[in-house]
């Protein structure tokens, strides 16, 4: 049985790592607010460039643009996968690399050469260790601060890939934040891009809309001058809500290691009462035995 | 006077200016163009360069650019751009740096006509105009 002294040790042990795990999810909650912020920041600019997008492919018509046409022949794919830089925040990063385990196993057996672009320190030790080839890394962008700049640059280099031949297809896969409670991974398809759809709305407003601008260039200039600007937005809001997702997994996974350090601490406790009340009962019983025998 | 319209600039990070005025003048890819109220609808794109607005008091506001689009309505200009600065929140020492960066890039790139020296002119135009602008602040 343990001593009095050992459980005593454990208790004080938990405590610490109780208090760890409550800065922890503080510390994420904080976070959790900065990455709201900035999706709440850019969402007026992705509503209103997803309306303007859609109108105009409705009006210009997908014409032959090399970013919209699928090719015959899939033999070389890219993977954006984004994950997190950091552990300890639950199933997040394992969830985002099953799903791309699934569209890994989905894609290969065809002669399909797959290649990845990572975004964080997780996904990036995955592909390492799994042998494929990484075509660029980002670390350090998500769950902290970043800017649209970091999404148009491995944009461009991924339409540059894209447009050269060197993939023929481009998936990205991120987790999509939902509530603080449930994030989901999701995969998407980027390039080529699928066919856009013109924003779901009433009737009454899509009629005052685009059709009786006047353009300039022309809508279809328009369209090529987006399509590419399209690609950064899609990864800006990846990046975004996976930020955002790793924050409130790692928030919750720590409401749950202060919880389980509560319970811990709680049977520790009684552990340790026990403990106390057996050591006293067998002392007050050396003494009564000792009294006895004194008095002979 | 006619009445204000309403001005907005936006970028993915941030709305930069959300405001009223009395005029717009914004640089177009075919061409600077102006928006007063009741605008016809129009929609293009922008060059690098710099937006000039009067506020309702008449004085004159500037906000760099990075390219991007504009919509005009005849209630309201919106522009979408992958950045955006007023001129008070210009970074000079930044843009100066950016500048020069630019420059010497340039000058190894000049050779070629091809992606890179498309985007190293598109690097040094944005330098340019932030320092320009930047620059008028305290006269």
């Amino acid at each position: 049985m343990a001593t009095l002294k050992d459980v005593k040790t454990k208790i004080g042990a938990v405590k610490k790592t109780k208090q760890i795990t409550k800065a922890m999810n503080m510390v994420a909650a904080s976070k959790l607010r900065g990455a709201q912020t900035s999706m709440t920041g850019f969402r007026p600019y992705a509503g209103k460039f997803a309306e303007v997008l859609g109108s105009l492919a409705e009006r210009g018509g997908s014409g032959p643009t090399p970013l919209l046409t699928v090719r015959e022949k899939i033999s070389k794919i890219n993977i954006v996968l984004c994950t997190s830089d950091r552990g300890l925040c639950g199933g997040f990063n394992s969830n985002l690399i099953l799903k791309a385990e699934s569209l890994v196993k989905e894609k290969t057996g065809s002669d399909i050469k797959i290649s990845f672009t990572n975004f964080g320190k997780k996904g990036r030790d995955w592909s390492r260790k799994n042998n494929f080839e990484i075509v660029n890394e980002y670390l350090g962008v998500v769950g902290g601060r970043f800017g649209f700049n970091i999404s148009v640059n491995a944009g461009q280099k991924l339409i540059d890939g894209f447009l050269k031949g060197e993939y023929d297809e481009v998936y990205v896969i991120y987790s999509e934040f939902k509530s603080t409670a449930k994030q989901i991974p999701v995969i998407k398809q980027i390039l080529p891009i699928p066919p856009i759809e013109a924003s779901e709305k009433t009737e009454d407003a899509k009629k005052q809309y685009l059709p009786e601008h006047i353009c300039e260039p022309t809508p279809a200039e328009l369209l090529d001058d987006m399509l590419p600007k399209n690609v950064y937005v899609q990864i800006y809001s990846a990046l975004l809500e996976t930020s955002t997702s790793e924050h409130a997994a790692r928030m919750a996974a720590m409401n749950n290691a202060t919880k389980a350090c509560n319970d811990m601490i709680d049977s520790l406790t009684l552990a340790y009462n026990k403990a106390r009340q057996a050591s006293i009962t067998s002392d007050l019983m050396d003494i009564v035995g000792g009294a006895e025998a004194l008095k002979g | 006077m006619a009445g204000n319209i309403k001005i907005e600039v936006v970028t993915p990070e941030k709305s930069v200016v959300s405001e009223e005025a009395q005029i717009v003048m914004a640089p177009g890819s075919l061409g600077e163009f102006g928006v007063l109220i009741g605008h016809t609808p129009f929609f293009t794109t922008l060059k690098i360069g710099i937006i000039r607005y009067k506020d309702i008091k008449g004085e004159e506001r500037l906000v760099f650019v990075n390219g991007g689009f504009a919509e005009a309505l005849p209630d309201r200009v919106t522009v979408l751009a992958e950045s955006a600065e007023r001129r008070r929140d210009i970074d000079l020492e930044r843009a100066k740096a950016a500048l020069k960066r630019a420059q010497e890039r340039l000058a190894k790139e000049s050779a070629e006509k091809d992606i890179d020296f498309i985007r190293a002119k598109a690097a040094l135009d944005r330098a340019l105009y932030r320092v320009k602008l930047a620059e008028t602040r305290h006269r």
